[in-house]
């Protein structure tokens, strides 16, 4: 199963190794990551996605609430998590067609476009690992150039 | 604020460390370290001086587990540090408490590949439970009250503190806190008593229940509940080989360890067994073999202080976090309320000890006089029950787990995660510095005593006097062992071609050297050991060609021992 896990950990340096040394060390793939420090400065979020059986899941959850350095750690239900990951693609145009048609792709993905050029265009997307895929499929056909993505970022819902 | 006091960050460390409680520390100094060893010279903690780092890791590592305190132990940055790091990575898979401080370069020298600089956080981060490098002086005082705490509560294990030379050097209006808080650090989990409840009903509703006790039983001192439990229930106790002691071995409930060379009796009993509560263990694969066929029929309830290792290699069916001992007591006091009292005339108990008895008449043994068996029965016999003992690594540990029993629990100390060779001679002498009331005896082989024999030097003119029993067959016995039995006798890298000689080489460094090659030599020379102010090398050739059985080959399960022929 595919696992959202949201840490809150100290904003110090070698948290960062610490935690992707853990998944290296315990046989674990982190599948993307993203941090960035929250309101509170003393500390960072980290959300990693990953993939493993329930049981190996628990095990990963269990292992980095064994950090000193984590101070939270969870995994999130992605049914009542918000989440979202931004990417840009540089896309291959070969005709003023190609061009209508990828804006309208963009569009209908709720996507930016940047830097149109002759023969390239980039467009901007934010939208989950699913939509991103399902993009990438009808954009692969155009050919794409050049992928650069940020991973997850999740937020779990009120209530939830 | 009233208690600021302005010193180097040096001294800030001594001061720092005897509030902890450390009155001794094993060491060797270096250029990166010398400002910690000169306020050394001027506190009154006393130094040991050890020939090699790894060996002071070792040191402290012994310390800790018989005095329960972290051990100390103190190297200078790049080879000291990578020296030790073997001893911490020893220490953090045996779940030892021990603070280790490396020299580290001048903070402005970090990262331009400095003389003698390694990146000892990073390259120890995997093994330590936690590492601090302070980049201020001011930092001292609350890092090593932390360090401390974090290495001895909870699952005990290694801490590093990696300072800087001029972090050392440098004055600071010093503070030193009581209290502090680490927010992502909780060491211990209140027991659930609806859990523990739920383990009594397993064990009271099955037909053949046993008790595995693991090292956590002893890290946790838990002897009087475990052994109150177990006769209240007359449930049979094994134990894993970390766990080894942690019940009187010669009591009629014993089986001994489980595992690749556990006890015959044990390893069978164990897999007829329907449920187990299982204390303070991580279910090793050297103690269960294969874990699926560990648990095929076999209901799981396991005690221990770590959630981590909670379904980590077997499926529980009751999980009880929290300190062993803690959930001992509650589960204690639940039976004595129901005042349960089991009697031995179940079918269950009568056939265990059948076994028992079968096995400990009917297992071959080697039939020469100066046999594994013959001279750790020996031992046994002639030392006193208080006695600590620390093993190396090989099949000396192994023989010393089959054939010398354990009578005073938490007395027997072994590199049983790691398998560091050349860990039981400096950890001996750690321990002799805890316990200097009892003997120490470091049941050792000859290939492993070899990577550490310079200790002789620090127990001779530290006046710490342990005994090594050498069990000497002049080869790495358990490869050979293997060669034997997986390669057909296709012998390489293992013959240590009598060389040294044991008696020569412990007399060189004023030690006392024994060769013993009868019984009776040997109890005179455990008699002279036992007396002696100076340590004792009693070096006893065995056949080289002796194995260590019964044995379970890797990968297979406990049903598959192996037995002498």
């Amino acid at each position: 199963m595919w696992a959202i896990l949201s840490l809150l950990v100290e904003n110090k340096p070698g948290i960062l190794f610490q935690v992707t040394h853990l998944f290296r060390s315990r046989n674990f793939n982190i599948d993307s990551i993203s941090v960035g420090v929250t309101e509170n400065p003393e500390f960072s979020r980290m959300t990693i996605t990953t993939y493993g059986d329930e049981k190996q899941i628990q095990q990963i959850v269990k292992q980095l609430d064994k950090m000193i350095d984590t101070v939270e750690v969870k995994h999130l239900d992605e049914h009542k998590t918000v989440y979202r990951e931004l990417i840009i693609f540089k896309i291959k145009v070969s005709s003023a067609n190609d061009s209508m048609e990828i804006n309208k792709l963009a569009n209908a993905y709720g996507g930016k476009v940047h830097d149109v050029k002759k023969d390239s265009i980039m467009v901007e997307l934010t939208a989950t690992p699913d939509q991103i895929k399902a993009f990438e499929e009808l954009a692969t056909p155009f050919g794409i150039i050049d992928v650069a993505r940020t991973g997850v970022a999740a937020m779990q819902r009120s209530g939830a | 604020m009233n208690n600021m006091e302005n010193m180097i960050g040096a001294k800030a460390l001594m001061k720092a460390m005897q509030k902890e409680g450390v009155k001794e520390v094993f060491g060797l100094p270096g250029g990166a370290n010398l400002p910690m060893y000169d306020e050394l010279f001027k506190s009154d903690i006393r130094h040991i001086l050890v020939r090699h780092e790894q060996s002071a890791a070792h040191m402290a590592d012994g310390f800790g587990r018989v005095s329960r305190k972290p051990g100390v132990c103190f190297a200078t940055s790049g080879p000291g540090a990578t020296n030790i790091l073997t001893g911490i990575a020893t220490a953090q898979a045996d779940s030892a408490p021990m603070v280790a401080v490396t020299g580290q370069v001048p903070v402005n020298m970090i990262g331009r590949d400095a003389f003698q600089e390694s990146d000892i956080i990073g390259m120890a981060n995997p093994v330590v439970k936690y590492a601090f490098q302070p980049r201020d002086a001011k930092e001292i005082p609350e890092i090593v009250r932390k360090g401390f705490y974090i290495a001895e509560t909870g699952r005990p294990g290694p801490v590093l503190l990696d300072i800087p030379k001029d972090v050392q050097q440098n004055e600071a209006s010093m503070e030193f806190p009581e209290e502090f808080k680490i927010r992502g650090y909780h060491p211990w989990t209140d027991p659930d008593i609806i859990h523990i409840e739920k383990a009594i009903e397993m064990l009271l509703h099955s037909d053949k229940p046993i008790i595995l006790a693991g090292g956590g039983t002893i890290i946790s001192s838990a002897f009087a509940e475990l052994q109150a439990i177990a006769e209240m229930l007359m449930i049979p106790v094994v134990t894993t080989f970390k766990g080894k002691g942690a019940f009187p071995e010669n009591h009629p409930l014993s089986l001994g360890p489980i595992g690749m060379h556990g006890h015959a009796e044990a390893n069978k009993v164990m897999t007829e067994a329907d449920c187990v509560l299982a204390i303070g263990t991580r279910f090793s694969d050297r103690s269960v073999g294969t874990f699926e066929e560990f648990e095929k029929g076999l209901k799981i309830i396991h005690m221990d202080v770590d959630p981590a290792e909670i379904g980590k290699n077997q499926t529980t069916q009751v999980a009880v976090v929290g300190d062993v001992r803690a959930s001992l007591r509650i589960m204690l006091k639940l039976l004595t309320k129901r005042a349960i009292k089991k009697n031995d005339d179940t079918d269950w108990f009568k056939h265990v000890k059948e076994e028992k008895q079968y096995w400990r008449e009917n297992l071959k043994i080697h039939p020469g006089e100066m046999s594994a068996a013959k001279i750790l029965r020996k031992l046994r016999e002639v030392l006193p029950h208080e006695s600590i003992v620390t093993t190396e690594v090989g099949q000396h540990q192994m023989w010393a787990s089959l054939f010398y029993d354990v009578i005073h629990p938490g007395t027997f100390f072994s590199s049983t995660g790691l398998g560091t060779m050349g860990w039981g001679f400096p950890a001996a002498i750690g321990a002799k510095v805890a316990r200097p009331d009892v003997p120490v005896v470091d049941i050792a082989g000859d290939g492993s005593f070899n990577m550490t024999e310079n200790s002789l030097a620090t127990s001779v003119l530290e006046d710490i006097p342990v005994i090594v029993f050498l069990i000497n067959n002049f080869t790495l016995g358990m490869v050979a062992q293997w060669q034997r039995t997986f390669y057909d006798r296709r012998m390489i890298g293992v013959d240590q071609k009598h060389c040294p000689d044991y008696c020569k080489l412990a007399e060189s460094y004023g030690a006392q050297g024994i060769r013993a090659q009868s019984l009776d030599e040997l109890e005179n020379a455990i008699k002279a050991g036992l007396k002696s102010d100076v340590a004792t090398v009693i070096d006893i050739p065995i056949d080289p060609e002796e194995d260590v059985l019964p044995f379970v080959a890797p990968g297979t399960s406990l049903k598959d021992m192996i037995l002498p022929s």
